[in-house]
Protein backbone atom coordinates (compact mmCIF):
# COMPACT_ATOMS: atom_id res chain seq x y z
CA UNK A 1 0.00 0.00 0.00
CA UNK A 2 1.31 3.70 -1.06
CA UNK A 3 2.03 5.81 2.32
CA UNK A 4 1.74 9.53 1.70
CA UNK A 5 2.41 11.68 4.08
CA UNK A 6 1.00 15.24 3.96
CA UNK A 7 2.05 17.91 5.71
CA UNK A 8 0.03 21.20 6.19
CA UNK A 9 -4.09 20.81 7.32
CA UNK A 10 -5.34 23.48 5.88
CA UNK A 11 -7.51 23.57 2.55
CA UNK A 12 -5.10 22.40 0.29
CA UNK A 13 -3.37 19.52 2.82
CA UNK A 14 -7.12 18.53 3.92
CA UNK A 15 -8.48 17.84 0.51
CA UNK A 16 -4.93 16.14 -0.28
CA UNK A 17 -5.50 13.85 2.63
CA UNK A 18 -9.01 12.93 1.50
CA UNK A 19 -7.94 12.52 -1.60
CA UNK A 20 -4.79 10.24 -1.16
CA UNK A 21 -7.01 8.14 0.80
CA UNK A 22 -10.15 7.68 -1.51
CA UNK A 23 -7.35 6.79 -4.39
CA UNK A 24 -6.10 3.69 -1.85
CA UNK A 25 -3.45 4.94 0.11
CA UNK A 26 -2.20 5.28 3.55
CA UNK A 27 -2.24 8.27 4.59
CA UNK A 28 -0.61 10.16 7.08
CA UNK A 29 -1.64 14.42 7.78
CA UNK A 30 0.42 16.33 9.73
CA UNK A 31 -0.37 20.06 11.22
CA UNK A 32 1.61 22.49 13.61
CA UNK A 33 -1.29 23.71 15.13
CA UNK A 34 -3.88 22.01 17.30
CA UNK A 35 -6.73 21.87 15.06
CA UNK A 36 -7.47 21.03 11.51
CA UNK A 37 -8.76 24.11 8.63
CA UNK A 38 -5.50 26.07 8.06
CA UNK A 39 -5.70 29.77 7.83
CA UNK A 40 -8.91 29.95 5.96
CA UNK A 41 -11.27 27.56 7.83
CA UNK A 42 -9.51 28.76 11.56
CA UNK A 43 -12.08 28.49 14.32
CA UNK A 44 -12.17 28.46 18.06
CA UNK A 45 -10.98 25.65 19.91
CA UNK A 46 -12.76 23.14 21.71
CA UNK A 47 -12.56 24.38 24.56
CA UNK A 48 -14.86 27.40 23.53
CA UNK A 49 -17.23 26.05 21.77
CA UNK A 50 -20.34 27.78 19.99
CA UNK A 51 -23.88 27.17 18.39
CA UNK A 52 -23.55 29.25 15.08
CA UNK A 53 -19.83 29.23 14.12
CA UNK A 54 -20.29 29.29 10.69
CA UNK A 55 -21.37 32.34 10.81
CA UNK A 56 -17.89 32.88 11.22
CA UNK A 57 -16.80 30.85 7.72
CA UNK A 58 -17.73 30.47 3.81
CA UNK A 59 -18.05 26.68 3.13
CA UNK A 60 -17.94 25.30 6.73
CA UNK A 61 -19.84 22.31 6.17
CA UNK A 62 -17.51 21.40 2.99
CA UNK A 63 -14.66 21.81 5.79
CA UNK A 64 -16.88 19.79 8.30
CA UNK A 65 -17.41 17.02 5.65
CA UNK A 66 -13.74 17.21 4.89
CA UNK A 67 -12.58 17.13 8.46
CA UNK A 68 -14.96 13.86 8.92
CA UNK A 69 -13.46 12.01 5.68
CA UNK A 70 -9.90 12.92 7.54
CA UNK A 71 -10.64 12.17 11.03
CA UNK A 72 -12.31 8.48 9.98
CA UNK A 73 -8.95 7.26 7.39
CA UNK A 74 -6.38 9.12 7.94
CA UNK A 75 -3.62 9.15 10.67
CA UNK A 76 -4.04 12.96 12.07
CA UNK A 77 -1.19 14.25 14.31
CA UNK A 78 -1.57 17.81 15.59
CA UNK A 79 1.09 19.83 17.09
CA UNK A 80 3.05 18.38 15.05
CA UNK A 81 6.13 20.45 13.49
CA UNK A 82 7.98 19.29 10.54
CA UNK A 83 11.46 20.93 11.23
CA UNK A 84 13.27 19.32 7.59
CA UNK A 85 12.72 17.17 4.95
CA UNK A 86 14.66 14.78 3.33
CA UNK A 87 14.67 13.19 -0.01
CA UNK A 88 16.75 10.70 -0.47
CA UNK A 89 15.48 7.37 -1.11
CA UNK A 90 11.91 8.30 0.13
CA UNK A 91 10.60 10.99 1.64
CA UNK A 92 11.28 11.50 5.17
CA UNK A 93 10.27 14.24 7.42
CA UNK A 94 11.63 15.22 10.80
CA UNK A 95 8.90 16.33 13.19
CA UNK A 96 8.75 17.60 16.39
CA UNK A 97 5.60 16.54 18.73
CA UNK A 98 3.64 18.77 21.09
CA UNK A 99 3.36 22.50 22.18
CA UNK A 100 4.49 24.88 19.81
CA UNK A 101 8.05 26.36 20.90
CA UNK A 102 7.99 24.02 24.19
CA UNK A 103 11.42 22.14 24.86
CA UNK A 104 11.85 18.28 25.06
CA UNK A 105 8.92 17.46 22.67
CA UNK A 106 8.67 13.96 21.20
CA UNK A 107 10.96 13.80 18.10
CA UNK A 108 10.00 11.89 15.03
CA UNK A 109 11.18 10.93 11.85
CA UNK A 110 8.07 9.81 9.16
CA UNK A 111 8.38 8.21 6.11
CA UNK A 112 6.69 7.83 2.94
CA UNK A 113 6.60 6.72 -0.40
CA UNK A 114 5.01 10.29 -1.52
CA UNK A 115 4.83 13.43 0.22
CA UNK A 116 2.42 16.60 -0.35
CA UNK A 117 3.78 19.72 1.10
CA UNK A 118 0.65 22.69 2.17
CA UNK A 119 1.91 24.76 4.24
CA UNK A 120 0.59 27.65 2.87
CA UNK A 121 1.69 31.34 2.97
CA UNK A 122 1.65 34.33 5.54
CA UNK A 123 0.96 38.15 4.26
CA UNK A 124 3.36 40.12 3.07
CA UNK A 125 3.44 43.91 4.81
CA UNK A 126 5.68 46.66 2.90
CA UNK A 127 7.27 48.55 6.04
CA UNK A 128 6.04 52.10 6.32
CA UNK A 129 7.03 55.14 9.04
CA UNK A 130 5.08 53.57 12.55
CA UNK A 131 4.05 50.01 11.14
CA UNK A 132 6.38 48.77 14.28
CA UNK A 133 4.23 50.39 16.58
CA UNK A 134 1.74 48.11 18.64
CA UNK A 135 -1.54 48.42 17.53
CA UNK A 136 -0.32 48.08 13.71
CA UNK A 137 -1.22 44.33 12.95
CA UNK A 138 -0.98 42.27 10.15
CA UNK A 139 -4.49 42.31 8.30
CA UNK A 140 -3.74 38.47 8.80
CA UNK A 141 -3.67 39.00 12.32
CA UNK A 142 -6.72 40.46 12.63
CA UNK A 143 -8.49 37.83 11.05
CA UNK A 144 -6.98 34.74 12.70
CA UNK A 145 -7.73 36.40 15.94
CA UNK A 146 -11.15 37.34 15.03
CA UNK A 147 -11.33 34.25 13.74
CA UNK A 148 -9.66 32.00 16.22
CA UNK A 149 -10.21 34.03 19.93
CA UNK A 150 -13.00 36.55 19.11
CA UNK A 151 -10.08 39.33 20.06
CA UNK A 152 -11.21 42.61 18.18
CA UNK A 153 -7.68 44.11 17.40
CA UNK A 154 -9.59 47.39 17.84
CA UNK A 155 -12.64 49.92 18.07
CA UNK A 156 -11.58 52.26 15.49
CA UNK A 157 -9.45 50.45 12.89
CA UNK A 158 -7.81 50.85 9.42
CA UNK A 159 -7.65 48.04 7.01
CA UNK A 160 -5.05 48.60 4.37
CA UNK A 161 -2.95 47.60 1.65
CA UNK A 162 -3.62 45.20 -1.56
CA UNK A 163 -6.31 42.35 -2.62
CA UNK A 164 -9.34 41.23 -1.95
CA UNK A 165 -8.21 39.74 1.10
CA UNK A 166 -8.80 42.70 2.90
CA UNK A 167 -12.51 42.48 2.15
CA UNK A 168 -12.89 39.54 4.36
CA UNK A 169 -10.57 41.04 6.88
CA UNK A 170 -13.45 44.15 7.12
CA UNK A 171 -16.00 41.98 7.82
CA UNK A 172 -14.26 39.71 10.35
CA UNK A 173 -13.61 42.85 11.84
CA UNK A 174 -17.24 44.29 12.02
CA UNK A 175 -18.47 41.22 12.81
CA UNK A 176 -16.07 41.49 15.96
CA UNK A 177 -18.01 44.67 16.85
CA UNK A 178 -15.60 46.88 15.48
CA UNK A 179 -15.95 50.02 13.53
CA UNK A 180 -14.15 49.47 10.47
CA UNK A 181 -13.13 53.43 9.28
CA UNK A 182 -12.15 52.42 5.61
CA UNK A 183 -10.60 49.55 3.56
CA UNK A 184 -7.77 51.57 1.39
CA UNK A 185 -6.68 49.41 -1.50
CA UNK A 186 -3.46 50.49 -3.18
CA UNK A 187 -4.48 49.73 -6.53
CA UNK A 188 -6.75 52.25 -8.68
CA UNK A 189 -9.33 51.46 -10.63
CA UNK A 190 -7.53 50.86 -13.88
CA UNK A 191 -4.77 48.40 -12.43
CA UNK A 192 -8.22 46.97 -10.59
CA UNK A 193 -10.21 47.02 -14.09
CA UNK A 194 -7.09 45.21 -16.19
CA UNK A 195 -6.82 42.55 -13.76
CA UNK A 196 -10.72 41.71 -13.54
CA UNK A 197 -12.34 42.88 -16.11
CA UNK A 198 -11.22 41.06 -19.10
CA UNK A 199 -12.91 37.60 -19.95
CA UNK A 200 -15.56 37.18 -17.67
CA UNK A 201 -16.91 34.37 -18.78
CA UNK A 202 -13.51 32.63 -17.09
CA UNK A 203 -14.52 34.34 -13.97
CA UNK A 204 -18.26 32.36 -13.71
CA UNK A 205 -15.92 28.72 -13.34
CA UNK A 206 -14.92 30.26 -10.25
CA UNK A 207 -18.59 31.12 -9.27
CA UNK A 208 -17.91 30.03 -6.16
CA UNK A 209 -15.57 32.59 -5.15
CA UNK A 210 -17.41 35.33 -7.23
CA UNK A 211 -20.63 34.69 -4.95
CA UNK A 212 -18.01 35.50 -1.50
CA UNK A 213 -16.86 38.66 -3.11
CA UNK A 214 -19.71 39.47 -4.10
CA UNK A 215 -21.28 38.99 -0.54
CA UNK A 216 -18.57 41.59 0.72
CA UNK A 217 -19.23 44.02 -1.44
CA UNK A 218 -22.80 43.63 -0.25
CA UNK A 219 -21.76 43.57 3.01
CA UNK A 220 -19.52 46.58 3.02
CA UNK A 221 -22.44 48.65 1.25
CA UNK A 222 -24.70 47.51 3.97
CA UNK A 223 -22.62 48.42 6.91
CA UNK A 224 -21.48 51.33 5.01
CA UNK A 225 -17.64 50.85 5.17
CA UNK A 226 -15.79 53.14 3.05
CA UNK A 227 -13.89 51.47 0.26
CA UNK A 228 -11.36 53.48 -1.64
CA UNK A 229 -8.97 52.85 -4.23
CA UNK A 230 -5.54 54.09 -4.99
CA UNK A 231 -4.97 54.47 -1.53
CA UNK A 232 -2.31 53.58 1.51
CA UNK A 233 -1.72 54.34 4.93
CA UNK A 234 1.79 55.83 4.86
CA UNK A 235 2.16 56.68 8.40
CA UNK A 236 1.33 55.15 11.45
CA UNK A 237 1.52 57.78 14.78
CA UNK A 238 1.30 57.49 18.42
CA UNK A 239 2.95 57.41 21.63
CA UNK A 240 3.93 53.97 22.94
CA UNK A 241 1.20 52.69 20.36
CA UNK A 242 -0.55 53.83 17.81
CA UNK A 243 -3.28 56.40 17.72
CA UNK A 244 -3.84 57.55 14.22
CA UNK A 245 -3.10 56.61 10.49
CA UNK A 246 -2.29 59.07 7.70
CA UNK A 247 -3.84 58.09 4.82
CA UNK A 248 -2.17 58.97 1.18
CA UNK A 249 -3.67 58.82 -2.58
CA UNK A 250 -1.62 57.22 -4.56
CA UNK A 251 -0.19 57.32 -8.33
CA UNK A 252 -0.52 54.27 -10.22
CA UNK A 253 2.88 52.63 -9.48
CA UNK A 254 1.70 53.49 -5.99
CA UNK A 255 4.01 56.54 -5.21
CA UNK A 256 2.32 58.80 -2.33
CA UNK A 257 0.89 61.91 -4.46
CA UNK A 258 2.48 64.76 -2.01
CA UNK A 259 -0.62 66.83 -0.69
CA UNK A 260 -3.43 64.02 -0.44
CA UNK A 261 -2.07 63.35 3.24
CA UNK A 262 -5.32 63.33 5.74
CA UNK A 263 -4.89 61.48 9.20
CA UNK A 264 -7.79 59.61 10.90
CA UNK A 265 -7.86 58.72 14.60
CA UNK A 266 -7.68 54.71 14.89
CA UNK A 267 -6.56 52.47 18.00
CA UNK A 268 -5.67 49.78 15.42
CA UNK A 269 -4.18 49.16 11.82
CA UNK A 270 -4.43 46.69 9.71
CA UNK A 271 -2.35 46.24 6.35
CA UNK A 272 -1.26 43.29 4.39
CA UNK A 273 0.34 43.93 1.19
CA UNK A 274 0.06 40.18 -0.59
CA UNK A 275 1.00 36.69 0.50
CA UNK A 276 4.55 34.94 0.68
CA UNK A 277 4.35 31.35 0.34
CA UNK A 278 6.29 29.25 3.35
CA UNK A 279 8.83 27.79 1.20
CA UNK A 280 11.23 26.14 3.64
CA UNK A 281 10.63 22.71 3.18
CA UNK A 282 10.10 22.68 -0.53
CA UNK A 283 13.44 24.37 -0.63
CA UNK A 284 14.84 21.92 1.78
CA UNK A 285 13.28 19.09 -0.45
CA UNK A 286 15.54 20.33 -3.10
CA UNK A 287 12.14 21.78 -5.42
CA UNK A 288 12.58 23.64 -8.11
CA UNK A 289 10.93 26.86 -7.68
CA UNK A 290 9.97 29.38 -10.30
CA UNK A 291 11.31 33.15 -11.35
CA UNK A 292 7.98 34.28 -9.32
CA UNK A 293 8.76 32.81 -6.12
CA UNK A 294 6.49 29.63 -6.03
CA UNK A 295 7.16 26.08 -5.91
CA UNK A 296 6.73 24.99 -9.98
CA UNK A 297 4.23 22.16 -10.79
CA UNK A 298 3.13 20.62 -13.22
CA UNK A 299 -0.32 19.34 -13.98
CA UNK A 300 -0.55 16.40 -11.56
CA UNK A 301 0.99 19.20 -8.77
CA UNK A 302 4.30 17.02 -8.92
CA UNK A 303 7.10 19.33 -8.06
CA UNK A 304 10.77 18.79 -9.86
CA UNK A 305 11.37 16.24 -7.07
CA UNK A 306 10.30 12.85 -7.64
CA UNK A 307 7.73 12.03 -5.11
CA UNK A 308 7.72 15.09 -3.89
CA UNK A 309 4.15 17.04 -4.44
CA UNK A 310 2.73 20.76 -3.37
CA UNK A 311 -0.34 22.08 -3.48
CA UNK A 312 -2.35 25.28 -2.04
CA UNK A 313 -0.55 28.77 -1.41
CA UNK A 314 3.08 27.39 -1.86
CA UNK A 315 2.27 27.06 -5.85
CA UNK A 316 0.43 30.73 -6.09
CA UNK A 317 -2.10 32.43 -4.24
CA UNK A 318 -5.50 32.00 -5.89
CA UNK A 319 -7.91 31.61 -2.84
CA UNK A 320 -9.08 28.53 -1.21
CA UNK A 321 -10.71 27.07 -4.25
CA UNK A 322 -7.29 26.74 -5.89
CA UNK A 323 -6.09 25.27 -2.46
CA UNK A 324 -8.93 22.87 -2.58
CA UNK A 325 -8.62 21.77 -6.39
CA UNK A 326 -4.32 21.62 -6.37
CA UNK A 327 -5.06 19.24 -2.92
CA UNK A 328 -7.43 16.95 -4.76
CA UNK A 329 -5.18 16.45 -7.67
CA UNK A 330 -1.80 16.50 -5.34
CA UNK A 331 -3.57 13.74 -2.93
CA UNK A 332 -4.85 11.71 -5.90
CA UNK A 333 -1.65 11.35 -7.73
CA UNK A 334 0.45 10.94 -4.63
CA UNK A 335 -1.54 7.86 -4.04
CA UNK A 336 -0.90 6.38 -7.89
CA UNK A 337 -4.31 7.33 -8.43
CA UNK A 338 -6.09 6.98 -11.83
CA UNK A 339 -5.26 10.22 -13.72
CA UNK A 340 -8.08 9.72 -15.96
CA UNK A 341 -10.39 10.73 -13.26
CA UNK A 342 -9.13 14.34 -12.79
CA UNK A 343 -10.50 15.99 -15.66
CA UNK A 344 -13.12 18.03 -14.14
CA UNK A 345 -10.90 19.08 -11.22
CA UNK A 346 -7.92 20.08 -13.91
CA UNK A 347 -10.45 22.11 -15.82
CA UNK A 348 -11.44 23.61 -12.62
CA UNK A 349 -7.75 24.19 -11.39
CA UNK A 350 -7.20 26.16 -14.68
CA UNK A 351 -10.08 28.39 -13.67
CA UNK A 352 -8.38 28.93 -10.47
CA UNK A 353 -4.89 29.29 -12.03
CA UNK A 354 -6.56 32.54 -14.17
CA UNK A 355 -8.07 33.76 -10.61
CA UNK A 356 -4.82 34.06 -9.02
CA UNK A 357 -3.08 36.04 -12.35
CA UNK A 358 -5.85 38.13 -12.34
CA UNK A 359 -5.61 39.18 -7.99
CA UNK A 360 -1.46 39.73 -9.24
CA UNK A 361 -2.15 41.66 -12.12
CA UNK A 362 -4.71 43.86 -10.61
CA UNK A 363 -3.14 43.73 -6.88
CA UNK A 364 0.20 43.23 -7.06
CA UNK A 365 3.14 45.23 -5.64
CA UNK A 366 4.35 48.06 -7.74
CA UNK A 367 7.85 49.89 -7.22
CA UNK A 368 6.60 53.30 -6.25
CA UNK A 369 5.69 51.88 -2.82
CA UNK A 370 9.51 53.03 -1.33
CA UNK A 371 8.95 56.33 -1.83
CA UNK A 372 6.62 56.48 1.09
CA UNK A 373 9.20 54.87 3.65
CA UNK A 374 12.09 57.87 5.18
CA UNK A 375 15.46 57.48 6.61
CA UNK A 376 14.43 55.97 10.11
CA UNK A 377 11.60 53.74 8.97
CA UNK A 378 12.30 50.34 10.50
CA UNK A 379 12.56 47.65 7.57
CA UNK A 380 13.52 44.48 9.73
CA UNK A 381 11.81 44.20 12.47
CA UNK A 382 14.07 41.91 15.07
CA UNK A 383 16.89 43.72 14.04
CA UNK A 384 15.37 47.38 13.97
CA UNK A 385 17.56 48.20 11.14
CA UNK A 386 16.59 51.62 8.94
CA UNK A 387 15.92 52.29 5.68
CA UNK A 388 18.49 54.62 5.20
CA UNK A 389 21.03 52.75 7.16
CA UNK A 390 20.19 49.97 4.71
CA UNK A 391 20.33 51.60 1.61
CA UNK A 392 23.35 53.33 2.57
CA UNK A 393 25.44 50.06 3.15
CA UNK A 394 24.47 48.50 0.16
CA UNK A 395 25.49 51.72 -2.27
CA UNK A 396 28.60 52.34 -0.42
CA UNK A 397 29.82 48.77 -0.91
CA UNK A 398 27.97 47.66 -3.91
CA UNK A 399 27.26 44.56 -2.42
CA UNK A 400 24.07 42.68 -4.26
CA UNK A 401 25.43 39.52 -2.39
CA UNK A 402 22.05 39.57 0.09
CA UNK A 403 24.53 37.51 2.12
CA UNK A 404 26.79 40.52 2.46
CA UNK A 405 24.19 43.12 2.99
CA UNK A 406 22.53 41.12 5.64
CA UNK A 407 26.23 40.39 7.65
CA UNK A 408 26.62 44.25 6.85
CA UNK A 409 23.66 45.88 8.24
CA UNK A 410 22.14 42.68 10.52
CA UNK A 411 18.87 43.01 8.34
CA UNK A 412 17.27 39.68 8.23
CA UNK A 413 19.26 37.64 10.78
CA UNK A 414 17.29 38.13 13.67
CA UNK A 415 14.85 36.02 15.55
CA UNK A 416 12.32 36.13 12.57
CA UNK A 417 15.12 34.80 9.89
CA UNK A 418 13.70 37.56 7.30
CA UNK A 419 10.49 35.74 7.07
CA UNK A 420 8.87 39.41 7.29
CA UNK A 421 11.63 41.41 5.62
CA UNK A 422 13.27 39.24 3.19
CA UNK A 423 11.41 40.43 0.41
CA UNK A 424 11.58 43.77 1.26
CA UNK A 425 15.16 43.41 2.23
CA UNK A 426 15.91 42.50 -1.50
CA UNK A 427 14.10 44.89 -3.35
CA UNK A 428 15.59 47.35 -1.61
CA UNK A 429 19.54 46.64 -1.69
CA UNK A 430 18.62 45.48 -5.52
CA UNK A 431 19.85 42.18 -4.38
CA UNK A 432 20.25 39.20 -6.85
CA UNK A 433 17.85 36.85 -6.38
CA UNK A 434 18.98 34.08 -9.19
CA UNK A 435 19.48 31.36 -7.75
CA UNK A 436 16.63 30.24 -4.96
CA UNK A 437 19.53 29.27 -2.76
CA UNK A 438 20.73 32.69 -2.41
CA UNK A 439 17.35 34.48 -1.50
CA UNK A 440 15.84 35.31 1.86
CA UNK A 441 13.76 31.85 1.74
CA UNK A 442 16.48 29.65 2.36
CA UNK A 443 16.43 28.63 5.67
CA UNK A 444 18.69 25.97 7.57
CA UNK A 445 15.90 24.67 9.89
CA UNK A 446 12.30 24.71 8.47
CA UNK A 447 11.48 25.77 12.15
CA UNK A 448 12.54 27.05 15.06
CA UNK A 449 14.19 24.65 17.55
CA UNK A 450 15.86 24.96 20.76
CA UNK A 451 19.62 24.43 20.69
CA UNK A 452 19.55 21.45 23.84
CA UNK A 453 17.06 19.91 21.68
CA UNK A 454 19.12 20.10 18.49
CA UNK A 455 22.00 18.51 19.68
CA UNK A 456 20.28 15.92 20.61
CA UNK A 457 18.01 15.34 17.53
CA UNK A 458 21.20 15.41 15.20
CA UNK A 459 22.57 11.98 17.09
CA UNK A 460 18.74 10.12 17.84
CA UNK A 461 18.03 7.53 16.26
CA UNK A 462 14.98 6.77 16.19
CA UNK A 463 13.37 5.43 12.96
CA UNK A 464 9.10 5.70 12.51
CA UNK A 465 7.21 5.05 9.55
CA UNK A 466 4.14 6.72 8.15
CA UNK B 1 -7.26 49.47 22.24
CA UNK B 2 -7.82 45.08 21.87
CA UNK B 3 -10.29 43.53 23.60
CA UNK B 4 -12.65 40.11 23.45
CA UNK B 5 -15.94 39.95 22.32
CA UNK B 6 -18.29 39.35 24.99
CA UNK B 7 -19.44 36.11 25.02
CA UNK B 8 -23.26 36.87 25.84
CA UNK B 9 -23.39 39.35 23.08
CA UNK B 10 -21.40 37.28 21.07
CA UNK B 11 -23.80 36.67 17.44
CA UNK B 12 -22.38 32.99 17.39
CA UNK B 13 -23.45 32.01 20.63
CA UNK B 14 -20.87 30.54 22.74
CA UNK B 15 -20.70 28.31 25.17
CA UNK B 16 -19.84 29.82 28.70
CA UNK B 17 -16.54 30.23 29.03
CA UNK B 18 -14.55 28.39 31.38
CA UNK B 19 -12.11 30.80 33.23
CA UNK B 20 -8.18 30.14 33.82
CA UNK B 21 -5.20 32.14 35.85
CA UNK B 22 -2.15 33.03 34.82
CA UNK B 23 0.52 35.18 35.76
CA UNK B 24 2.46 37.58 34.12
CA UNK B 25 5.40 39.15 35.81
CA UNK B 26 3.84 37.50 38.69
CA UNK B 27 1.07 39.48 38.64
CA UNK B 28 -2.09 37.21 38.14
CA UNK B 29 -4.13 37.52 34.99
CA UNK B 30 -7.51 36.55 33.82
CA UNK B 31 -8.40 34.12 30.68
CA UNK B 32 -10.58 31.80 29.21
CA UNK B 33 -9.61 27.55 28.64
CA UNK B 34 -8.74 28.02 24.67
CA UNK B 35 -7.07 31.16 24.66
CA UNK B 36 -3.61 31.70 23.93
CA UNK B 37 -1.84 33.41 25.83
CA UNK B 38 -1.44 36.56 23.19
CA UNK B 39 -4.99 36.51 23.48
CA UNK B 40 -5.57 36.14 27.38
CA UNK B 41 -3.32 39.74 27.04
CA UNK B 42 -5.25 41.52 24.24
CA UNK B 43 -8.68 40.40 25.34
CA UNK B 44 -7.42 42.56 28.93
CA UNK B 45 -6.15 45.70 26.22
CA UNK B 46 -2.43 44.21 26.96
CA UNK B 47 -0.92 45.52 23.17
CA UNK B 48 2.56 45.48 23.87
CA UNK B 49 4.91 43.04 26.50
CA UNK B 50 8.24 42.77 24.75
CA UNK B 51 10.69 45.50 24.14
CA UNK B 52 13.75 44.83 21.39
CA UNK B 53 17.16 45.66 20.90
CA UNK B 54 16.52 49.54 20.54
CA UNK B 55 14.25 49.33 23.42
CA UNK B 56 10.99 49.65 21.70
CA UNK B 57 7.78 47.87 22.71
CA UNK B 58 5.84 44.82 20.99
CA UNK B 59 3.06 42.77 20.90
CA UNK B 60 1.32 40.33 18.06
CA UNK B 61 1.96 41.51 14.71
CA UNK B 62 1.57 38.44 12.78
CA UNK B 63 -1.00 36.52 14.87
CA UNK B 64 0.13 33.03 13.03
CA UNK B 65 3.85 32.84 14.41
CA UNK B 66 5.88 34.12 11.26
CA UNK B 67 7.12 37.13 12.71
CA UNK B 68 8.18 36.15 16.38
CA UNK B 69 7.47 39.68 17.77
CA UNK B 70 5.02 38.05 20.56
CA UNK B 71 7.74 36.49 21.71
CA UNK B 72 7.81 36.04 26.19
CA UNK B 73 9.78 33.45 28.51
CA UNK B 74 6.93 30.74 29.67
CA UNK B 75 7.59 28.63 32.47
CA UNK B 76 11.11 29.05 32.28
CA UNK B 77 11.27 28.51 28.48
CA UNK B 78 12.26 31.78 26.77
CA UNK B 79 11.22 33.24 22.88
CA UNK B 80 7.65 31.19 23.14
CA UNK B 81 5.40 32.91 20.45
CA UNK B 82 2.70 33.93 22.71
CA UNK B 83 0.14 33.66 19.64
CA UNK B 84 0.94 30.18 18.92
CA UNK B 85 0.78 28.79 22.65
CA UNK B 86 -2.51 28.29 24.23
CA UNK B 87 -2.87 29.05 27.81
CA UNK B 88 -2.81 26.30 30.36
CA UNK B 89 -4.08 27.62 34.50
CA UNK B 90 -1.00 28.27 35.99
CA UNK B 91 1.40 29.22 33.39
CA UNK B 92 4.47 31.60 34.50
CA UNK B 93 4.32 34.53 32.24
CA UNK B 94 7.97 37.18 32.04
CA UNK B 95 8.32 39.48 29.52
CA UNK B 96 11.33 39.37 27.52
CA UNK B 97 13.15 42.75 27.38
CA UNK B 98 15.85 42.44 24.43
CA UNK B 99 17.18 45.79 25.58
CA UNK B 100 18.75 44.81 28.61
CA UNK B 101 20.32 41.66 27.24
CA UNK B 102 21.89 43.81 23.94
CA UNK B 103 23.29 46.09 26.64
CA UNK B 104 25.39 43.41 28.09
CA UNK B 105 25.82 41.56 24.73
CA UNK B 106 26.70 43.60 22.23
CA UNK B 107 27.88 47.26 23.71
C1 LIG C 1 -3.58 34.75 8.82
C2 LIG C 1 -4.26 34.44 7.53
C3 LIG C 1 -5.66 34.45 7.47
C4 LIG C 1 -6.32 34.17 6.27
N1 LIG C 1 -7.69 34.23 6.24
C5 LIG C 1 -8.33 34.09 5.04
C6 LIG C 1 -9.75 34.28 4.95
O1 LIG C 1 -10.41 34.53 5.95
N2 LIG C 1 -10.34 34.20 3.73
C7 LIG C 1 -9.61 33.93 2.60
O2 LIG C 1 -10.18 33.86 1.51
N3 LIG C 1 -8.28 33.72 2.67
C8 LIG C 1 -7.63 33.81 3.84
N4 LIG C 1 -6.27 33.66 3.90
C9 LIG C 1 -5.58 33.24 2.69
C10 LIG C 1 -5.37 31.73 2.86
O3 LIG C 1 -4.00 31.51 2.98
C11 LIG C 1 -5.99 30.82 1.79
O4 LIG C 1 -7.27 31.18 1.43
C12 LIG C 1 -6.02 29.34 2.22
O5 LIG C 1 -6.11 29.18 3.60
C13 LIG C 1 -4.79 28.67 1.69
O6 LIG C 1 -4.85 27.30 1.96
P1 LIG C 1 -3.55 26.40 2.11
O7 LIG C 1 -4.07 25.04 2.41
O8 LIG C 1 -2.67 26.59 0.94
O9 LIG C 1 -2.73 26.98 3.35
P2 LIG C 1 -3.11 27.27 4.89
O10 LIG C 1 -4.55 27.43 5.08
O11 LIG C 1 -2.21 28.37 5.29
O12 LIG C 1 -2.67 25.93 5.64
C14 LIG C 1 -1.32 25.57 5.83
C15 LIG C 1 -1.20 24.74 7.09
O13 LIG C 1 0.11 24.19 7.15
C16 LIG C 1 0.58 24.22 8.47
N5 LIG C 1 2.06 24.22 8.42
C17 LIG C 1 2.84 25.15 7.80
N6 LIG C 1 4.15 24.81 7.95
C18 LIG C 1 4.18 23.67 8.66
C19 LIG C 1 5.23 22.83 9.14
N7 LIG C 1 6.53 23.12 8.91
N8 LIG C 1 4.91 21.72 9.86
C20 LIG C 1 3.61 21.42 10.11
N9 LIG C 1 2.57 22.17 9.68
C21 LIG C 1 2.85 23.28 8.97
C22 LIG C 1 -0.02 25.47 9.06
O14 LIG C 1 -0.15 25.36 10.47
C23 LIG C 1 -1.38 25.55 8.35
O15 LIG C 1 -2.41 24.99 9.14
C24 LIG C 1 -5.58 33.88 5.10
C25 LIG C 1 -4.17 33.86 5.17
C26 LIG C 1 -3.52 34.13 6.36
C27 LIG C 1 -2.01 34.11 6.38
Amino acid sequence: MTRVLVIGAGPAGLAAAAAAADAGARVTLLDSGDGLGGQYWRHLPPQRPSRREARLHHGWKHFQHLQARVRDRVEVITEAQVWAIETAGGTTARVLIGPSDAAGRESRRLTADAVVLAPGAHDRTLPFPGWHLPGVYSAGAAQALAKGERIRVGRKVVVAGAGPFLLPVAQSLTGAGATVLGVYEAARLPAIARGWLPRPQRLLRTAHKGRELAGYAFHHLSRRVPYRLGRAVVEARGDGRVEEAVIARLDADWAPIPGTERTVAADAVCVSHGFTPRLELPIAAGCAIGPDRFVQVDADQRTSVPGVYAAGEITGIGGVDAALVEGRIAGHRAAGGDPAALAGDRRLRRATTDLARRIEAAHGIRPGWTSWLRDDTVVCRCEEVPYGRLRDTAAATGQSALRSVKLTTRAGLGICQARMCGRTVEELTGASTGDPCDTSDRRPLAAPIRLGDLAELATAPNGDSA
Amino acid sequence: MSDIVPWGADPIRPAEPRPLRLTVDGETVEGLQGQSIAGVLLAQGRTAWRSTTAGRPRGVFCGIGVCFDCVATVNGESDVRLCLRRAADGDAVETQDDHDSAEGARP
